[in-house]
């Protein structure tokens, strides 16, 4: 025997050991030489089991420092790049590969979308159009807006002119004047007029406008025909006039410089005061680049805003009771096709089309100040009136109702709708 | 530019102010003769119970704020369905936008087009041209950045002379939105740019679903950088007004170019030179000639308040002049405050490090001695350009330009402390 049992007294051992130990003293000495040998390596089993569990003990408290160690260095880390300004936030991951999401565009879906026309002339359907059927079309489509020789109604757009006044205080910047590539009108013609018909225009209207534009601006004679097979060959009067943004040779080279900060000017005088809003006391008048007057000024009077709302309310009520509210709410919807040209309810003024306040009941051609065609002179001087009956008839076909009228709207095809437009009408009075 | 940042109250320059407090709290504090009734008698709003959680499941600013709202000028363009408003930046403070008043221009109006029905085209010379849904969208790795947008017509009227008296009408073509939204170039990856061979001459025309189909061509170099496609703003859905349900972000450059509802992507070899690129959003000099492409939004800052819409209404005493600073070249690092039309000036406190192409506040925390100023405020951004005065700007374009009118402005503050928009010498 190598090992006393004094051995059992190692502290490693604990309470479990001194049982052990307790019971070897007070066993049986006949209980045999064997039984003896059988817990001496039962101890020595156990006394290697605990020198391998303090071991371990031992190599976890050291991984655990290491690891606290380990921990204190990631969080002074990202303390420092929190406060050096880079943190864990990342860009979202460019991908290498595909992400396989959304579905191939389909021919047709292209073609629908993709009508973009360049310079060069690319993306430019085939068709004509000459000047003299452009004149009709646009006397029909343009004109309520850019008058009927381009020359721009109220503040719409003008067209033709301008040339040599691009050096002037006011620019007049029309197509012929100003705009460098001839495809650009047709494509936004073509896009997005007529403004409130975006994308009805064919192919063959499209390039009858444009001749005509070319012709209000004296581009072309009263014979000319616009085809995409000519069409390059157009050259635009102001195709040289543009530079590429040069701002970084002019400009930022001579202000990227330390400012004076102390005694920079000698003396400061006040030069020119603005004139709206406020009712300036002097000098105003030089500095008013658009032709409006004081009255033309926003108010600030949260106020009088409420009062507004206030009005419009009282005013609706009444009359909205007497209509289905349901087709005033699509007739609303509805109305979304007549908002270019028509306003209605508190406060509208007229725009290229007459106000529609109080419409129904009311004289045709009744509002002041309003420049009716001749058609709708002629049937007020008659005394004709806004009734529902002339009201679908118009809205079907304006055109065929009120001969000579304006109006470039096509009509609305469905009984529904206009039934719908006219209760939405009626709700704001007539 | 460290210090910029830090108090500029030293310990010293308090105690001096203290002493100052004390020897002046006789003159200097006002007095009651009569105990206020909001504080002795018994207020409603003390007594009886105010509304529930389930009176507006979406609010809005309480009705005291009803002023702080968008703004248009009328005579600016022929109907207000293509036309322009004013953010009431003469209201807020901090640098964020509420959606609910930022500006908005439409070209065919606000169009209603619901998550359902939009489409995402990408054609052109790419690979495999492509169609996303909204939900499609939602599915690639998405990013979130503070950008300001600001019209190239902001202070366009300002050019021939001092005009409209309120920095809403001046300055409020912009807003500054946190913006959610899916890398330009992740989009373009997912198409696969291959079939467009050399990047660097080639463009990305973009285009809106509304009936202007406002369209623009952005150089691939920008396209692949940092345009977003955007799905929220502030943390919620875009506005209607704002492009609903997704709209492009080009960061630091012209509002035009954020084309709203944004519809379809074309990889071109060459600008397609549209009606917004040519007849609009190029600035033309004195000569006649015209400048094109002058997308980047250059170094500008504004004094909010005090200013027309903003008069100093407590007299003499601690003033707080605040504004706003903002550069498409970058960072705002530094904006400086002239209270004598520009003669002398004093580094302003930025609110906080501004974000690279968003809104920076600063303020100048300053003594009103009850004399008349000519308030100015002057940006500089990371790149050192210092904002020019109207008079640089005048000797290198003309006034009749219109667009990119980055001036410093003037404000004429009256011993009343009322506040007007002016030009000095």
């Amino acid at each position: 025997m190598s090992k006393s049992l004094s051995h059992i007294f190692l502290p490693a051992f604990g309470g479990a050991a001194l049982a052990i130990a307790a019971a070897v003293v007070v066993a049986n000495r006949d209980y045999g030489q064997s039984k003896i040998e059988t817990l001496e390596d039962r101890i020595a089993q156990v006394e290697a089991q605990a020198s391998a569990a303090s071991e371990m003990a031992r190599a976890e408290a050291e991984r655990a420092t290491a690891l606290d160690v380990k921990i204190a260095e990631v969080q002074a880390a990202a303390a420092e790049r929190m406060e050096s300004g880079v943190t864990l936030i990342a860009s979202a991951p460019d991908a290498d590969g595909r992400y396989g999401l959304g579905r191939a565009a389909l021919v047709d879906e292209i073609a629908a979308w993709d009508v973009d026309v360049l310079p060069d002339g690319r993306g430019l359907p085939e068709g004509s159009g000459d000047v003299f059927t452009g004149e009709e079309v646009f006397a029909e489509k343009c004109a309520s807006c850019h008058g009927d020789f381009a020359e721009g109604v109220d503040n719409w757009p003008v067209l033709a002119g301008g040339f040599d006044t691009l050096g002037d205080k006011d620019p007049v910047k029309t197509v012929g004047s100003y705009w460098p590539h001839l495809s650009t009108a047709w494509d936004y013609i073509h896009r997005s007029m007529p403004f409130g018909e975006a994308g009805t225009l064919t192919a063959d209207e499209t390039y009858a406008i444009v001749a005509y534009i070319l012709y209000s601006n004296d581009l072309v004679d009263d014979e000319f025909e616009l085809s995409h097979e000519n069409f390059t060959a157009f050259e635009m009067h102001n195709k040289n006039g543009f530079v590429v943004d040069d701002r970084s040779e002019l400009e930022y080279a001579q202000w990227r410089k330390e400012p004076c900060m102390e005694n920079c000017k000698d003396s400061v005088e006040i030069t020119m005061r603005a004139t709206f809003l406020d009712v300036t006391p002097e000098g105003g008048g030089d500095s008013v680049m658009n032709h409006a007057t004081t009255n033309d000024t926003p108010t600030f009077s949260a106020v009088a805003a409420s009062d507004t709302n206030a009005q419009s309310v009282d005013a609706g009520t009444a009359d909205v009771a007497a209509v289905d509210p349901a087709l005033v709410e699509t007739g609303e919807k509805v109305f979304k096709k007549c908002k270019a040209c028509h306003a209605v309810g508190e406060g509208a003024k007229n725009k290229s089309g007459p106000q529609l306040n109080a419409l129904l009941g009311r004289t045709i051609g009744a509002i002041e100040g309003f420049k009716y065609s001749a058609a709708f002179k002629a049937a007020h001087d008659e005394g004709r009136t806004w009734d529902e009956t002339a009201m679908t008839e118009f809205l079907t076909k304006p055109k065929a109702y009120m001969k000579g009228t304006k109006m470039s709207f096509a009509g609305l095809k469905n009984e529904d709708d206009i039934a719908a437009v006219i209760a939405y009408l009626k709700s704001f009075g007539g | 530019m460290d210090d910029i940042f830090k108090s500029r109250t030293s310990r010293r320059a308090f105690l001096r102010g203290s002493a100052a407090a004390v020897a002046g709290s006789v003159a200097g504090t006002a007095a009651a003769s009569e105990p206020d009734p909001l504080i002795t008698e018994l207020q409603d709003w003390a007594s009886y119970t105010g509304v529930g959680v389930d009176e507006t499941p979406y609010g809005l600013p309480i009705r005291f704020e009803a002023d702080v709202v968008r703004r248009n000028v009328e005579w600016l363009t022929a109907s207000p369905i293509s036309s322009i408003n004013f953010t009431p930046i003469h209201a807020l403070d901090g640098t964020i936008t509420p959606q609910g008043c930022a500006f908005e221009r439409h070209h065919s109006g606000a169009i209603e087009l619901s998550k359902e029905d939009y489409r995402l085209m990408i054609n052109g010379l790419v690979d495999q041209p492509l169609v996303f849904t909204y939900e499609d969208l939602e599915r690639f790795p998405r990013e979130n950045h503070v950008y300001f947008c600001e019209c190239a017509a902001n202070t366009g009227m300002e050019w021939a002379g001092a005009q409209l008296n309120g920095v809403q009408f001046t300055h409020g073509m912009i807003h500054n939105m946190e913006y959610t939204g899916v890398p330009l170039r992740t989009l373009l990856n997912e198409a696969g740019l291959n079939a467009a061979g050399e990047l660097s001459d080639k463009w990305v025309y973009v285009e809106g679903a509304d009936a202007s189909s406002n369209g623009r061509s952005i150089p691939m170099e920008k396209a692949l950088d940092d345009v977003l496609v955007a799905f929220k703003a502030n943390g919620e859905a875009l506005r209607m007004e704002h492009g609903y349900p997704v709209r492009l972000v080009v960061p630091g450059w012209e509002g035009n170019m954020w084309v709203k509802w944004i519809r379809r992507i074309e990889v071109v070899d060459a600008a397609v030179e549209s009606r917004e690129e040519t007849s609009k959003y190029t600035d033309v000099y004195e000569d006649g000639t015209a400048r094109k492409w002058t997308w980047v939004m250059d170094a500008k800052s504004v004094v909010t308040s005090p200013s027309p819409q903003k008069p100093i209404t407590h007299g003499k005493g601690p003033l707080v002049i605040s504004g706003l600073a903002w550069s498409g070249h970058g960072r705002i690092t530094r904006v400086d405050v002239s209270k004598d039309g520009g003669i002398n000036w004093e580094t302003a406190r930025l609110g906080k490090q501004g974000d690279t192409k968003a809104l920076t506040r600063f303020y100048l925390d300053t003594e009103w001695d009850g004399s008349p100023m000519l308030l100015q405020s002057r940006a500089m951004d990371e790149t050192g350009y210092v904002q020019p005065t109207k008079d640089q700007l005048r000797e290198q374009r003309g006034e009749n330009s219109v667009y990119h009118n980055n001036c410093i402005q003037t404000w004429y503050v009256n011993a009343e402390g009322i506040a007007e928009n002016v030009e000095v010498s």
